[in-house]
């Protein structure tokens, strides 16, 4: 059994996130996004690759969608309305909510700005957004008999979640993006502790490891109050959810605490819809939030109000939120272009921008003019202040959760290439698990864990448990957020001694393989025991016996003994061994020596069947009959050996023992 | 696996109760609260009242107790030691209102487990309580005394008989569960030991069982349970409702192919007994309604017969049949409240059902609009800003509809919207500053409880009581007589009306169907209700209040899950032929969300040889003498007569003796080579593992 995956984009790049898994016979679409960085097909993942034929419906059993950003849904109305896929969508409730926002905002600046012929429509939206069914965090879906699928909290944006799926023993986490570190209004990732063949994980901070949020936003903070201060505009290019929501409640209490007047516009009305959005989801937001919900919802924000084209040359400080994110074009462009040559505006960039765009241009080195196209440019005198906090996992966080989750192999997304690599050497060298990072259109294919069902009978279990078990639960009941310091929950590992166990299984014709223990075993299969015996019935030297029982410190008990008694000669078999030997579990109980299954008494007739060849010559040997079976062959010879000793020279052409070692 | 009904309960607010033992554990299903003895306690007059009466002695004509209210827990429940329970499961909010008793017991140690939802509505009604409380231990003073004044015989003679009966219960044992209500602190520490989950969310309790709750439409975040063991798997249906209009509706689909059904919804038998029809007052002046029986008809049942494809089923299952009934009722009562607006009366809805407290607020304000009055709406109640605004954040856990309006940007609930409006008014308390200079009557007043003893209702009745055009809504379920005794002479109008709170019974049977278990547990009561033709699909047990039904096992092995690697270590050998193999195994058992796995030990093999073989079969003389001769040994038999043994005496290359018993064959050599080869050839002609 292998897992196939095939990487439809953000392979070796960020942008147009679509992996096609194909694992126990379903094959599964974990996000459908577009690039942001191309105008032309690029833009979208070739779907081709999945079906040549087109057929997209008989070839995918499902597709998930992580979270809201274009790089992660936006191919998907085109997918569905135009590419004919109609089979099940599964996304998380403010997914569902929100990406419609987002695919009709970027058609809108596709159409209306920039004049191209629309991809897809505004009811293709509609309608695409119909055929999504909205999962919760850790419920169970069963997508079809075979297919389960399971949401887990991913911190990346509201309502991002990574996702856990299993046809039968095969299983595999896709995260899509996330992040470890909880931010002013989400929580960090959470994840049980789940057994994995396959993780696909994202690493678009493949080798940073970033330091503490709050300099960074003391930072940012800083950088805002000094340009109003200094009656500056600042211009905050953000998607329309998530950084925008975070940044504003960070704002909002700054204001508050600072008792600053001066205005937060928010562009459009997208932004005031969103928040609208963000207060019914509050539940998906993070804890500390959740908390002061009953009494105000902290997306009511105090001091932000809508903008006004008309306000962009007014005078006076101000703050505005404007999208699209990067300076990719839109109003933020629309807006930069005012503000950008005045050496007192302040403009802030996310941590990260795709390649083509200004965001791009702008945090790589200091430019001093913008060529935008070839009539238009821009001087740019304004400050730039970069803000790192992004809501992606740092490479820290990238390798905690691999080695919290240890799956047996992982392929790297959603990235940049030399990083990647140096990521994919750190996992393969310092964790020991095979990693991947494919190109686009590349596939990989692992192998899969496998088990059989089998029965087993309740003595075998309970035998076992009663043995004490390796207590696995106990880790997957622990879930992971980095947050909460999980490195004592990898502790808890081995926290019991293994305990072996043993049975015996009965495969018959037609019938389920099953498990039962030895004693059991016989009824189950129907046939009786047969026992089998080895004997010998031993020579021994009467005087060598003596020679032990005087040789010993002759307990007070020995003395009592008379020579005609069994229990004499056995007792002084029984100091002879000791004496001999390094066998310290030689018991007597009665007329009889025994040491595991050997045992040993004095034969009591002349003509034992199982004397071969000696014979008592005038009285000087004594002969014990001894049997054991087969398991303790190799001590009973060497008993065998140590008793034999003295009669050797009379019987040496029988008794050359094999082992030579005590002749 | 072992089921006690502990209590059959008593309708929406008061839930069935069990223990369930399954496989090992000690599992206690609900842990609701009996808040009847309210019914004969006083309640606090209000101030007006109070200097009116202040010369009265202390019991009056009502006979009403005048102390602060006790309440009293699942009756058999306190025959249990709380710390051999493992785990709770509560289906519904109602369903935790007494566990803060239990979990404030020190040597309580379970897990408690309820959905996000269900806990947080639980806590907002645990706290509603107590703060209703609250007022009578203000007014009356706290309990000092273990054993009050009231509770001594002689007082409880000279009760009335009925309050005596509502005091001392069935039996005298029932008198100690008379307990002062917890604290905060309790609640607080009780939920400390929730363990909230989502619907569909597996949770492994202990490494064994995996509890999986499923939505079952009562009410938002209610659910119904699917608990698997290692041999067992059981599906506990709690009161549910298959189409709600609020809640997310009941997932009966996710509750297939389970072996034993928990059958718990009472609700119909209520309705049985009631023979459906909302029980009429005979002061009330508005119309009955009447609903449509419910009593199984021969023919509905026969007709079910028919039907055995799952699309027939769940065509008699679902539609909107049971919505549009509820809405016609809440529609009647809304017309009703209109009514008596227009004639200037205020209106009285102690109803303690968010469901419905949250339509009935939709369709009034959307009546009132409608009508054009502008008559405010008031809901007065410690708990009612946080349970509305929790409403509005839970898309999650709401139906369809509710859920597409998070789709389309608005509010889930119209009472967002009634609030910015200033139409609808909340309040915490009675007495407080903003209430006093909004008051405006007539009005409309949502407010607990409905037990009409505590809460701000109690108050707003001593002032209402007397006036004929003010209207009262009350929940079937409450004896009205009792309730209102302490308010009489009663002039306003009252009306009660029953709500849809279970499976009606002739769904029932379509609904075994389509879960097609092997086997469900019914209440005795439903025995005679339900047609024997279901039974050729599954068999029933029934169980009775406070028996202990035990529950024959239906699977003797355990399923285990053998890794491949460990699978191809395996070394079968062909025995009896070649029908059968067998393997000795030798791994490591793992046990994870309540799978038993089979992998590779990882300790180096100590003892891997031949050691502990286990050989059956016999030998056959011929074929060990044939074995024999392929070592270089020769060996002929001989017989011996007295014991019937057979021996095979060897001379090449040594001198040996192999005597063959039926279950023993004996080899006697005293060379330890040549006694190896003789052993290993024995071996082979006998079926060894």
């Amino acid at each position: 059994m292998s897992i196939e995956s095939l990487v439809l984009g953000a392979g070796q790049e960020v942008g147009k996130s679509c992996v096609l898994v194909r694992m126990g016979g379903k094959s599964i679409m974990f996000d459908c996004g577009m690039h942001m960085g191309y105008l032309d097909r690029r833009r979208y993942p070739d779907f081709s690759l999945i079906s040549p034929s087109g057929d997209f419906n008989s070839s995918i059993d499902c597709i998930i969608i992580t979270h809201f950003h274009l790089d992660h849904v936006g191919a998907l109305p085109y997918f569905t309305e135009v590419c004919g896929y109609h089979g099940p969508i599964y996304m998380t409730f403010p997914t569902k909510a929100l990406a419609p926002m987002m695919l009709e905002d970027y058609r809108k600046l596709m159409v209306e700005r920039r004049g191209e012929q629309e991809q897809f429509t505004s009811e293709h939206i509609t309608e695409c957004m119909k055929k999504v069914i909205a999962v919760d965090l850790k419920q169970v879906v069963q997508v079809d008999k075979d297919l389960q699928i399971r949401a887990y909290y991913a911190g990346h944006v509201l309502g991002a979640a990574m996702f856990y799926a299993k046809v039968g023993e095969n299983t595999m986490v896709y995260t899509g993006d996330y992040n470890m570190t909880p931010d002013r209004h989400l929580g960090a990732a959470q994840i049980d502790r789940l057994q994995l063949d396959l993780l696909i994980t994202e690493s678009t901070y493949a080798t940073t490891i970033r330091d503490s949020k709050y300099a960074r936003e003391r930072e940012f903070l800083k950088a805002v109050h000094k340009c109003v201060a200094g009656g500056g505009k600042i211009l905050i290019p953000t998607f329309a959810l998530g950084r925008a929501q975070e940044l504003c409640i960070l704002l909002d209490d700054y204001w508050e605490r600072m008792n600053l007047k001066i205005p937060i516009y928010f562009s459009a009305g997208l932004t005031i819809q969103a928040n609208m959005y963000y207060k019914m989801l509050i539940g998906w937001t993070s804890q500390k939030i959740k908390d002061c919900q009953t009494t105000r919802n902290p997306f009511d924000f105090k001091h932000v109000c809508s903008f006004d084209r008309s306000l962009i040359n007014s005078p006076g400080p101000c703050v505005l939120f404007a999208t699209p994110g990067m300076i990719s074009g839109g109003f933020s462009l629309e807006v930069f272009k005012q503000w950008a040559p005045s050496e007192l505006n302040l403009v802030t960039l996310p941590g990260y921008c795709v390649a083509g765009t200004i965001g791009h241009k702008l945090m790589s080195g200091k430019p001093t003019r913008i060529d935008l196209d070839k009539d238009t440019c821009i001087d740019v005198r304004c400050q730039i202040h970069q803000l790192s906090f992004s809501p992606h996992t740092d490479a820290k966080g990238i390798m905690d959760l691999v080695e919290f989750l240890s799956p047996r192999h992982v392929i790297l997304v959603h990235g940049e290439k030399p990083k990647m690599a140096s990521l994919k050497g750190r996992i393969q060298s310092e964790l020991g698990i095979p990693c991947y990072d494919p190109a686009n259109n590349d596939t990989v294919v692992v192998s899969s864990t496998k088990t059989v069902k089998v029965d087993a009978s309740e003595t075998f279990i309970r035998t076992c448990l009663n043995d004490g078990f390796k207590c696995h639960n106990k880790q997957l009941e622990d879930s992971w957020t980095s947050s909460s310091g999980h490195s004592g929950s990898l502790n808890l590992i081995s926290s019991r001694d293994e305990v072996v166990a043993e049975g015996i299984m009965v495969m018959e014709k037609s019938k389920k393989a099953k498990i039962v223990l030895e004693n059991e075993y016989l009824h189950i299969v129907g046939t009786e025991k047969h026992e089998l015996q080895l004997s010998c019935c031993c020579p021994v030297s009467k005087g060598s016996l003596i020679q032990a029982m005087s040789g010993s410190d002759a307990s007070s008990a020995s003395e009592t003994l008379v020579s005609t008694d069994h229990r004499y000669w056995i007792h002084c078999l029984w100091l002879k061994l000791k004496k001999e030997s390094d066998f310290n579990n030689v018991q007597e109980v009665d007329n009889c020596l025994s040491l595991n299954s050997f045992k040993s008494h004095i034969c009591p007739v002349d003509n034992c069947p199982y004397r071969t060849g000696e014979c008592d010559e005038g009285g000087s040997i004594m002969f014990f009959c001894c049997s054991w079976s087969p398991i303790d062959e190799k001590i009973a010879w060497r008993v065998l050996s140590i008793m034999r000793e003295t009669s050797l020279s009379e019987v040496s052409e029988v008794c050359r023992s094999p082992t030579g070692l005590l002749i | 696996m072992k089921l006690t009904c502990l209590s059959k309960g008593r309708g929406f607010h008061f839930p069935p109760c069990h223990v369930l033992s399954l496989c090992g554990f000690q599992i206690l299903l609900e842990c609701p609260i009996d808040l009847s003895p309210l019914a004969a306690f006083s309640p606090i007059p209000s101030v007006a009242h109070e200097l009116r009466r202040r010369t009265d002695p202390p019991r009056e004509s009502d006979g009403l107790i005048r102390a602060v209210p006790r309440y009293r827990t699942v009756k058999h429940l306190s025959a249990y030691d709380v710390s051999l329970f493992d785990a709770v499961l509560v289906s519904s909010p109602a369903g935790m209102l007494g566990l803060p008793f239990l979990a404030r017991h020190p040597k309580f140690s379970a897990r408690i487990y309820a959905t996000e939802a269900t806990a947080r509505l639980g806590r907002l009604m645990m706290e509603d309580l107590l703060a209703m409380h609250a007022e009578f231990v203000q007014f009356y003073g706290p309990e000092e005394d273990t054993f009050p004044e009231w509770m001594k015989w002689d007082e409880l003679e000279v009760l009335p008989s009925k309050l005596k009966e509502i005091i001392i219960g069935e039996n005298d044992v029932e008198m100690g569960n008379l307990l002062p209500l917890y604290s905060a602190a309790d609640v607080k520490e009780c939920m400390r030991k929730f363990k909230a989950v989502k619907y569909c969310e597996e949770i492994c309790h202990d490494g064994i069982l995996m509890i999986k709750p499923v939505s079952s439409g009562l009410e938002i975040g209610a659910s119904n349970w699917i608990i698997v063991g290692p041999r067992r798997n059981v599906t506990y249906v709690s009161s549910s409702i298959f189409e709600s209009s609020h809640a997310m509706g009941f997932d009966y689909n996710s509750l297939q192919g389970n072996d034993i059904i928990i059958f718990s919804d009472f609700s119909s038998l209520g309705e049985l007994v009631h023979g459906g029809k909302v029980a009429d007052m005979a002061r009330m002046s508005v119309t009955d309604m009447e609903e449509e029986s419910v009593h199984p008809s021969p023919s509905s049942i026969s007709s079910m017969r028919g039907c055995n494809n799952e699309e027939a089923l769940t065509r008699c299952l679902t539609g909107n049949d049971e919505i549009s009934e509820e809405l016609d009722k809440l529609s009647f009562i809304s017309s009703c409240v209109m009514n008596c607006s227009r004639e200037g009366g205020s209106v009285l809805i102690p109803i303690g059902r968010l469901g419905i407290v949250l339509q009935l607020l939709e369709l009034i304000s959307m009546a009132l609009e409608s009508l054009n009055l502008k008559i405010p709406i008031y809901m007065i109640s410690a708990i009612a800003e946080e349970t509305l605004s929790f409403t509005n954040v839970v898309p999650e856990w709401l139906c369809k509809q509710h859920q597409q309006k998070l789709y389309s940007g608005e509010a889930l609930f119209g009472h967002v919207q009634l609030k910015e409006s200033k139409k609808l008014h909340l309040f915490p308390v009675l007495h407080s500053p903003s209430l006093l200079t909004n008051w405006q009557e007539p009005c409309i007043v949502f407010s607990p409880h409905n037990s009409l003893r505590i809460g701000p209702v109690a108050h707003l009745l001593q002032r209402w009581h007397q006036r004929e055009n003010c209207l009262l809504v009350l929940e079937e379920g409450v004896d009205a007589d009792l309730a209102l005794l302490p308010f009489k002479p009663v002039a306003m109008k009252v009306l009660q009306c029953s709500f849809l709170s279970g499976i009606k019974i002739q769904k029932v049977p379509p609904l075994l169907q389509i879960l097609n278990p092997k086997l469900v547990l019914l209440p005795e009561e439903m025995k005679d209700h339900l047609p024997t033709t279901c039974s050729s699909f599954f068999s029933f047990s029934y169980y009775s209040e406070s028996e202990t039904l035990l529950v024959p096992s239906l699977q003797d092995d355990f399923e285990a899950h053998l890794a491949k690697d460990l699978a191809l270590q395996l070394k079968p050998k062909r025995i009896k032929g070649e029908t059968t193999a067998v393997a000795r195994l030798k791994g490591q058992l793992l046990i994870s969300n309540g799978k038993y796995m089979l992998v590779p030990s990882k300790r180096p093999g100590t003892s891997t040889d031949k050691s502990s073989l286990l050989y059956c079969g016999s030998v056959d003389p011929t074929l060990l003498v044939s074995a024999l001769a392929g070592k270089e040994i020769i060996g002929t038999v001989s017989r011996r007569d007295d014991t019937g043994a057979i021996f095979v005496q060897v001379d090449v290359p040594s001198k040996a003796l192999i005597e063959i018993g039926v279950h023993r064959t004996v080899i006697c050599s005293a060379n330890e080579t040549l006694c190896g080869r003789i052993c290993e050839s024995a071996c082979s002609v006998l079926d060894g593992i």
